[in-house]
């Protein structure tokens, strides 16, 4: 005995095979080649993530040619703060050797937001100034050498 | 009596290819289950498994990592898009808990509860926890943001779609729809640095060595020698996104 | 610089205690308030025509082709606040090509395709395939060929064909119910299963989903089928009202049990974030939450369809009532949805601070845009009543 198959369904059958072979075509031209490569990503994800230019040179970048201010800092209790942490980005300075394509910042604002009078700071951790009350009509660095702070000036 | 044999014999060829049809069914099951539920699988041993510390004890709350980390990943400088930023947490006598973090912290903080009132204060930078299960991860619908071999969550910009169902599931609010991209953005634990060999940004201009990060698979690196030596813990343990940054002298008032 | 975001500025100064810098720009407005009350419409309207077809309740007949091309009217419209509240949204196509199988977003193109071509299309298409054979026979000129592309060049209409697809109809139907029930459920699981958001996250989201679903789509074809009674000039068969207000007195009852159950345990628990939730609902979700979610949304209603299932008085009060019940119902759902998706994203991922969204009227995420989703839906039944009327449908034979 012959199956019997209704008509109706026989065009839907044709109807939604044609959607799928059609949506399977468009997946093959459409999912990116490196999709999957390590897992449920596109792989040539991770070399766009690694492709940023750096701003931050990194320490040694600086010692390549600023030893002599490393070897003071080395004397005081800046000594391991990076140049980076206070003079900012480096590397446009780095490739150019331009002086002004690096920061010297010399406000009490910028002293200030390490050694500002901060309750949440530890005490014995950091030297805290009340900046209200401490030298007012000063910069901190007429004083003090940034790269060696208690190696007064005058 | 011979076709009882052959009968017999089929029957158990059928009985065990049933079986075996059945275990590899129940594994893969059990498997892809299992991969729904982890986003992350544990990867090739032979690269590094990253994980970061922060010593909650050692930061002063100065900023430099809120504010390096915009210069160095671009980000938008208005007070809403942080990658990483740095909260105070002030304790008062009478319980109540006051927490700020003033345009991330990049400007500093000043002290706003009087120091008679205060019962303890101290600052916890945040930034991505780098989950081995992400939450994150589990819920981009188009594989967009991934974990990478080296266990950094980062994020496709090129094939982000920008539903934004990943900022919601990220118990820890590190991420934000860039918005001049278009797309979802998050610390890439500076990816593009370390694979040059340089730290991250934050990591590079904190003063206090307040950040650490390291391979958690080498078990003399300096990060596990710290991880053993000290008590340290992940934010909202309770939710298990497998967080890999590791406070220490974490305080119970932060989330 | 304030120029650049001023409406975050805005934000930033109603901000109230703490919240993580990244969560004062909101990231799902109005637009992924309408997704769910749209998806919710359809499964609600789909389940409505299949009580009528599973249950054989006769009185529901004059609903049954409105319910299903109100479903399919709102289904097609339904994921368009989605796309159009992407980011990019020229890349949504890859939730398609490379869904994640871990993430509850990526299933929805299948459970909407699934449910759009394999059960809505289908029902349809099997019931009005007899009549679009007839009418490709009668019309001229561009709507025959409109009629004969629609019924896949199919003429059969010998009996025994014409049986089948009562038969293969029936099939799809009770497909469709559990269909109906994932697509909303699953609506409701996008938000249930975000651990991060406790105002979420509970198993019961997709219940919860489920009977307002319900509730407001039979709310909606109730009203729809009072519009075309009245726009065709047809007396409105109050007996056909009686049947459907029965319905949503008790699907409302179980919808209204339901959340107060969720609501009885998140107070009772009383977790980590209570203390935050509690001040989100006293505070900034006092209005829609108690007054127009439970209030006007469902104790009113309540009352009044309590009252419809004992009063059998005036016929013109009684439609009324239900002309306004219905709107109210809606009104409740839809506040519903906004207390879900926004009020989830008012408090801090630290439970210890709010912050506030205020809907803009233009843009792509504003009110108008909304309501633009919102009516649109309204537009396509126009048409497909049009293309595809009920009443001058070919009556079935009796077997």
């Amino acid at each position: 005995m012959k199956f019997y198959v209704p008509p109706q369904l026989k065009r839907l059958a044709i109807a939604f095979a044609v959607f799928i072979v059609l949506f399977l075509v468009l997946r093959k031209f459409l999912v990116p080649d490196s999709f999957g490569q390590y897992g449920h990503y596109r792989g040539d994800s991770l070399a766009d993530n690694a492709l940023p230019e750096i701003h931050y040179a990194g320490q040694q970048a600086c010692l390549d040619c600023h030893q002599d201010i490393e070897d003071l800092k080395a004397k005081d209790v800046h000594a391991r703060i990076h140049c980076e942490t206070c003079h900012g980005p480096g590397q446009k300075h780095v490739l150019s050797g331009e002086a002004s394509d690096i920061l010297k910042p010399d406000s009490r604002e910028f002293c200030g937001n390490c050694h500002g009078k901060n309750a949440a700071k530890k005490p014995g951790t950091i030297v805290q100034v009340q900046l209200s009350e401490h030298n007012t009509d000063k910069k901190c660095i007429e004083c003090h050498n940034p790269h060696q702070p208690w190696e007064m000036k005058e | 009596m011979g076709n009882e044999g052959v009968k017999s014999s089929r029957r158990k060829f059928l009985k065990s290819a049933a079986t075996a049809s059945g275990a590899i069914l129940g594994y893969s099951l059990l498997k892809s289950s299992q991969y729904l539920v982890y986003a992350a699988e544990p990867e090739d041993p032979n690269l590094p498994w990253y994980g970061i510390v922060i010593d909650v004890e050692k930061c002063i709350g100065c900023g430099a990592c809120a504010k390096a980390c915009k210069n160095e990943n671009d980000v938008p400088v208005e007070p809403f898009f942080f990658r990483t930023w740095v909260e105070q947490y002030t304790v008062k006598n009478d319980g109540s808990v006051e927490i700020q973090s003033p345009n991330g912290g990049i400007d500093g903080f000043t002290q706003t509860v009087p120091d008679e009132e205060i019962f303890k204060s101290f600052f916890v930078p945040k930034m991505c926890n780098h989950c081995a299960k992400s939450p994150c991860v589990q819920v981009c619908p188009v594989g967009a943001t991934y974990d990478s071999p080296e266990g950094i969550v980062l994020v496709d910009e090129k094939y982000c779609i920008g539903c934004r169902y990943c900022v919601q599931a990220c118990p820890y609010g590190c991420r934000f729809i860039h918005p001049v991209k278009k797309v979802a953005s998050k610390c890439t634990l500076c990816y593009h640095r370390i694979k040059k060999g340089l730290a991250p940004a934050c990591m590079e201009t904190c003063p206090t060595g307040a950040r650490m990060y390291g391979n958690l698979r080498d078990k003399n690196s300096e990060i596990v020698k710290f991880l053993k030596e000290h008590t340290t813990q992940v934010l909202r343990p309770n939710l298990n996104t497998g967080a890999k940054l590791y406070y220490n002298a974490l305080s119970s008032e932060v989330r | 610089m304030e120029s650049s975001y001023p409406h975050l500025y805005e934000i930033l100064s109603h901000i109230q205690g703490y919240i993580f810098p990244n969560e004062i720009d909101l990231q799902w407005g109005i637009l992924i308030v309408v997704y769910p009350f749209i998806t919710g419409l359809v499964a609600g309207a789909f389940i409505l025509a299949s009580l009528e077809r599973v249950f054989k309740d006769k009185v529901l007949k004059p609903t049954y082709q409105i319910a299903l091309l109100t479903a399919l009217s709102f289904l097609l419209v339904a994921t368009m606040p989605l796309i159009s509240h992407l980011a990019q949204p020229q890349r949504a196509y890859e939730i398609m090509i490379t869904p994640h199988s871990s993430s509850a977003m990526a299933i929805f193109g299948f459970v909407y395709l699934w449910y759009l071509m394999v059960v809505l299309l289908l029902e349809i298409w099997f019931d009005y395939r007899h009549s679009m054979v007839v009418w490709a026979e009668e019309k001229k000129g561009i709507m025959k060929w409109v009629y004969r592309i629609l019924t896949l060049g199919l003429n059969d209409i010998s009996p025994r064909t014409v049986s089948w697809d009562r038969k293969l109809g029936y099939i799809i139907t009770v497909v469709g119910i559990p269909s109906a029930f994932i697509l909303h459920g699953y609506v409701g699981f996008i938000f249930g299963s975000i651990k991060a958001n406790p105002w979420w996250s509970t198993p019961l989201m997709p219940i919860i989903f489920l009977f307002s679903a319900m509730v407001s789509g039979i709310a909606m074809v109730m009203l729809i089928y009072m519009a075309v009674s009245y726009i065709r000039t047809r007396t409105l068969d109050v007996n056909v009202l009686d049947a459907i207000g029965k319905y949503l007195f008790f699907v409302l009852i179980l919808d209204f049990t339901i959340e107060g159950l969720d609501q009885i345990h998140r107070i009772y628990v009383a977790e980590e974030s209570f203390e935050t939730i509690k001040l989100l609902v006293e505070g900034k979700l006092y209005l829609t939450l108690f007054i127009s979610q439970g209030l006007i949304g469902t104790l009113i209603p309540l009352g009044v369809l309590a009252f419809l299932q004992f009063y059998k008085g005036k016929i013109k009060l009684r439609k009324t009532l239900y002309f306004i019940t219905g709107i109210m119902v809606l009104i409740g759902v839809y506040s519903m949805r906004w207390n879900v998706v926004i009020g989830g994203q008012l408090f801090s991922k630290s439970f210890s601070g709010f912050t506030s969204f205020k809907v803009g009227l233009i843009g792509i995420d504003g009110t108008l845009m909304a309501i633009f989703w919102l009516l649109l839906p309204f537009g396509i039944l126009t048409f497909l009543l049009w293309l595809l009327p009920p009443w001058k449908m070919v009556p079935e034979v009796e077997e």
